[in-house]
């Protein structure tokens, strides 16, 4: 879309970083500032920058509208999947001690999943409702 | 705590500066931007106060993706907000009698910090012993919305689905079968372009009914 090469590589340059800050913020949530939400929005910030500099046609080569839409349920299905395994290891829902069985790793792993669910929804949240809005004017711009 | 003081003063003073130029201000993009700057200064008003994950937060969704989205959704609206001449006095005084109870409200919190507050005495203080020691997560933020509060936070993403859902079935053609249509309507009108310009009108009215 946007033709100016100071745009385009500066975007080619921030798109990997601000992932793996992303990723950063999401796996170190136990321990610094952080967790699933914020992640999950700063990821989608960095597929948002390459969409609006290479347009949204590029964006959607990444990830379709279907499997955006699968990434919204998955997230939704992996954070009420660990309830539910829990339960079925004999705990209560979402106890996450029932996990492995002792405190530590339960916690840990159960924190960790449930936030990876919450940053996948958020992410592909964010990237449905900005396609939708930004998708929707460019439709009507070519009719 | 007296530089502390001074730095609160200012941003405060800042968040109301840039709130009467938002209400000002009749460009809506100026108002997308300092909206922006708002939810920025919010943010560093959190840091202040020690809430470094509010404030992360409040950086990323308020002053970050809400402004994109902002700015995404101003393609369908005029940049300019419509001149209203009418002054409505019994609005006006509702809003301020409204603000004056909130102040008077205000009175009765409990000082920032006091440790007799209420808020720190029911579940904090377990939260706070035990998520370093027992559950080896150091960060009490992520124990309490994770572990402690996991149902709210299962709520909190549902809402997050449920408001994207919404989103899609409002502006992105709802089901993937009526989009599926559109698509191979544009494509076939795209492809018919160089013969004449019909099938596109066509196909535009087609998509409208539908």
């Amino acid at each position: 879309m946007n033709q100016n090469p100071v745009f385009r590589v500066v975007a080619k340059i921030l798109f990997a970083p601000i992932i793996m800050f992303g990723l950063y913020v999401q796996f170190h949530g136990d321990f610094g500032p952080g967790g699933g939400f914020q992640a999950g929005v700063i990821i989608a910030a960095a597929f948002i920058l390459h969409a609006l500099v290479f347009g949204l046609q590029a964006g959607r080569q990444i990830i379709s509208a279907r499997v955006n839409l699968w990434m919204m349920v998955l997230g939704v299905t992996i954070y009420g999947a660990v309830g539910i395994v829990s339960m079925a290891k004999g705990g209560l829902f979402l106890d996450y001690t029932a996990l492995t069985g002792s405190v530590g790793s339960g916690q840990h792993i159960g924190i960790l999943v449930v936030e990876f669910g919450v940053g996948l929804t958020v992410t592909s949240v964010m990237l449905a409702l900005f396609h939708a809005f930004a998708g929707f004017v460019e439709d009507r711009g070519n009719d | 705590m007296m530089v502390s003081l001074v730095i609160d003063v200012f941003l405060l003073a800042l968040l109301v500066l840039i709130a009467v130029m938002v209400v000002r201000t009749g460009r809506l993009y100026a108002v997308i931007v300092m909206s922006g700057a708002y939810s920025l200064t919010s943010a560093a008003i959190f840091v202040n106060l020690d809430a470094v994950d509010v404030a992360f937060t409040e950086a990323a969704v308020g002053a970050g993706i809400s402004t994109v989205l902002f700015l995404a959704a101003m393609a369908y609206i005029p940049a300019d907000e419509k001149p209203s001449q009418n002054r409505n006095f019994l609005a006006g005084g509702i809003c301020i009698g409204a603000g004056a109870l909130l102040l008077l409200a205000v009175m009765d919190l409990p000082s920032l910090g006091d440790v007799m507050a209420p808020l720190h005495q029911h579940v904090a203080p377990r939260y706070l012993a035990e998520s370093g020691s027992a559950l080896h997560i150091p960060n009490v933020v992520t124990t309490v919305l994770a572990s402690y509060r996991g149902f709210d936070t299962l709520g909190e993403t549902i809402v997050v689905f449920t408001a994207g859902l919404g989103v899609l079935i409002l502006l992105a053609g709802a089901t993937q079968t009526k989009r599926v249509k559109l698509n191979s309507r544009k494509v076939a009108a795209k492809t018919a372009k160089p013969k004449s310009l019909k099938p596109k009108s066509g196909a535009k009215t087609a998509g409208t009914k539908a």
